[in-house]
């Protein structure tokens, strides 16, 4: 459903795209690994319309939508819960979650801010509250059930479990795997490489700017390479022992 | 006599609450000072003076024809002076400031050559009528003042809070790139948030040649470093501050001037800004946080 091809995207004269070619199907979760500064966030940020490429080309549902406003992509499906989350801290809990359905012109926004509230009950509990005052958790919760209320088809998520306690981790990956189930495509951009090889479905490998690596998730979590890079010496001896 | 005193700073903090929304408004979504906002406030001033005095109409005539110039000349301001601006690379944070001062010169001047340089009375139908409460002397024009005001306030307040554009705007106000991931088309905010602004500010202005019966090309500087120093104040960006910053500045000029020395009625202002920078830096309703930008 998503398609870019030889994305170039600069910051000024720096260069941080060098051509990225990266498909997305529908209903998957596709995840985009690499080390700090590899580009991973740019790419997100490209795909979303808050940065322009210079060069490619960026196609989503088979309509060229390369270089168009992030409130436009939104209209078309592409919604963003960027890293560091971007709550509006000074709206409560519930203001935030109508922002997500600002776009929306039908009449279940009401009720499907009553589900998300269902799915999330810290956020119905606090819901006059401030958003700036929930804990990180809480706040990635509220940003990825702000995000949902677009009804978005392709869902970009940059680094969900950064900052965040092992349980709270663990939730979020339950949670990603569930909006996936519900049908929504997931674009999952992660610094925990293992977790997020475990729940997608297919993975790209980002160094400085450019792709070096993809594949099946299923293959890449045993490539040696990967296993050396992302995941650790640990995880080798730990998949010798299970074979 | 207090009560009266009370009135009229009553009368005169809520304009000034007015001419600071209109600042606040445009400093929470763009991060500047608006410069050209006291030169728009004295543009709706002298539509007031024109549509009234010379074309004989009536008041609330005058207010729509000043609130559709000013709304203008907000949209202009933004289209050619602060959008081009915006987001060039290169371009100091600072321009579009300078670029404001640049617009507040130009309708000085452009209203001193047309208008000249003196006062112009500012008559309405009711300018003199009163009505005695007991001791206390109300003049309908306080009145009709006040409750312009107040119900300003109070719909600005309602529609931040209540309607999607406000929230829109509220939410570009906080950060940009957010609202626009969530759908906003943050340029139409902003353009709306400037032509809201000013339009207040034209309100403003004839509220003001109302009160004190005159007009003059100058008026927007004084009024305009005034509207500052209430959102210093109040908090920067903040419009519960504006509000009672520009009543707590109405009501100190005012007791000054009955009770204390005339001379030093507009030093209060500054005077304020600098205990508040001193004591409370970001303003009686700003967070800490605020200052991110």
């Amino acid at each position: 459903m998503l398609n870019l091809s030889n994305v170039e995207t600069y910051y000024g004269q720096i260069q941080a795209l060098k051509g990225i070619n990266l498909e997305v199907q529908e209903g998957k979760i596709i995840t985009l690994l690499g080390a700090n500064g590899a580009g991973k966030s740019t790419t997100m940020k490209t795909i979303a319309g808050l940065l322009k490429p210079k060069n490619g080309s960026v196609e989503f549902l088979g309509e060229n939508v390369t270089g168009l406003r992030p409130d436009q992509l939104l209209r078309k499906g592409i919604a963003l819960v960027p890293e560091g989350r971007a709550i509006l801290s000074s709206m409560t809990v519930l203001e935030n979650l109508e922002m997500g359905a600002y776009h929306r012109k039908d009449h279940a926004v009401k009720a499907d801010i009553e589900n998300v509230m269902q799915r999330f009950p810290i956020l119905h509990e606090r819901q006059t509250q401030m958003a700036g005052t929930l804990s990180g958790g809480q706040q990635q919760m509220l940003a990825i059930a702000r995000a949902l209320l677009s009804k978005p088809k392709l869902l970009l998520l940059d680094e969900p479990s950064m900052g965040l306690a092992p349980l709270i981790v663990a939730e979020i990956f339950k949670i990603i795997k569930e909006i996936k189930d519900a049908g929504t495509t997931v674009l999952l951009v992660e610094q925990n490489a293992k977790q997020a090889l475990k729940i997608a479905d297919y993975g790209y490998v980002m160094e400085t700017g450019n792709i070096i690596i993809d594949g099946k998730a299923s293959d890449l979590i045993v490539d040696p390479r990967i296993v050396e890079a992302y995941l650790g010496r640990k995880s080798t001896s730990e998949q010798a022992l299970v074979k | 006599m207090l009560l009266e005193q009370l009135i009229n700073g009553i009368t005169l903090g809520s304009i000034y609450a007015i001419v600071a929304l209109g600042f606040t408004l445009v400093f929470g979504v763009l991060g500047i000072i608006n410069m050209a906002h006291g030169e728009i406030f004295m543009v709706g001033a002298f539509v007031g003076v024109m549509t009234t005095g010379v074309l004989g109409w009536p008041l609330w005539l005058a207010f729509a024809a000043s609130i559709v110039v000013t709304s203008i000349l907000g949209y202009l301001l933004e289209r050619m002076t602060l959008r081009p601006l915006r987001g060039k690379k290169g371009v100091s944070h600072l321009a579009p400031l300078i670029s404001t001062i640049g617009v507040s010169i130009l309708l000085e001047n452009l209203s001193h050559h047309i208008f000249g340089a003196g006062n112009k009375p500012f008559r309405t139908e009711f300018a003199e009528i009163s009505i005695e409460i007991g001791q206390v002397t109300v003049y309908i024009v306080q009145i009709v003042i006040f409750a312009i005001s107040i119900i300003l306030m109070i719909g600005l307040s309602i529609w931040l809070s209540k309607t999607k554009a406000g929230k829109a705007l509220r939410a570009t106000a906080e950060n940009l790139e957010t609202a626009s991931i969530l759908g906003v088309d943050t340029k139409k905010i902003i353009t709306l948030t400037v032509i809201i602004a000013s339009a207040m500010g034209g309100i403003a202005g004839i509220l003001v040649g109302m009160a004190f019966n005159s007009v003059s090309p100058q008026m927007g500087l004084a009024i305009g470093l005034k509207g500052l120093a209430i959102i210093i104040l109040g908090g920067m960006g903040n419009v519960k501050g504006a509000m009672v910053g520009g009543l707590l500045l109405g009501l100190s000029e005012t007791f000054l001037v009955a009770y204390g020395d005339s001379g030093y009625r507009d030093a209060i202002a500054f005077i304020m800004i600098i205990l508040i920078l001193l004591l409370r830096p970001q303003g009686i309703f700003g967070s800490k946080m605020a200052e991110g930008r």
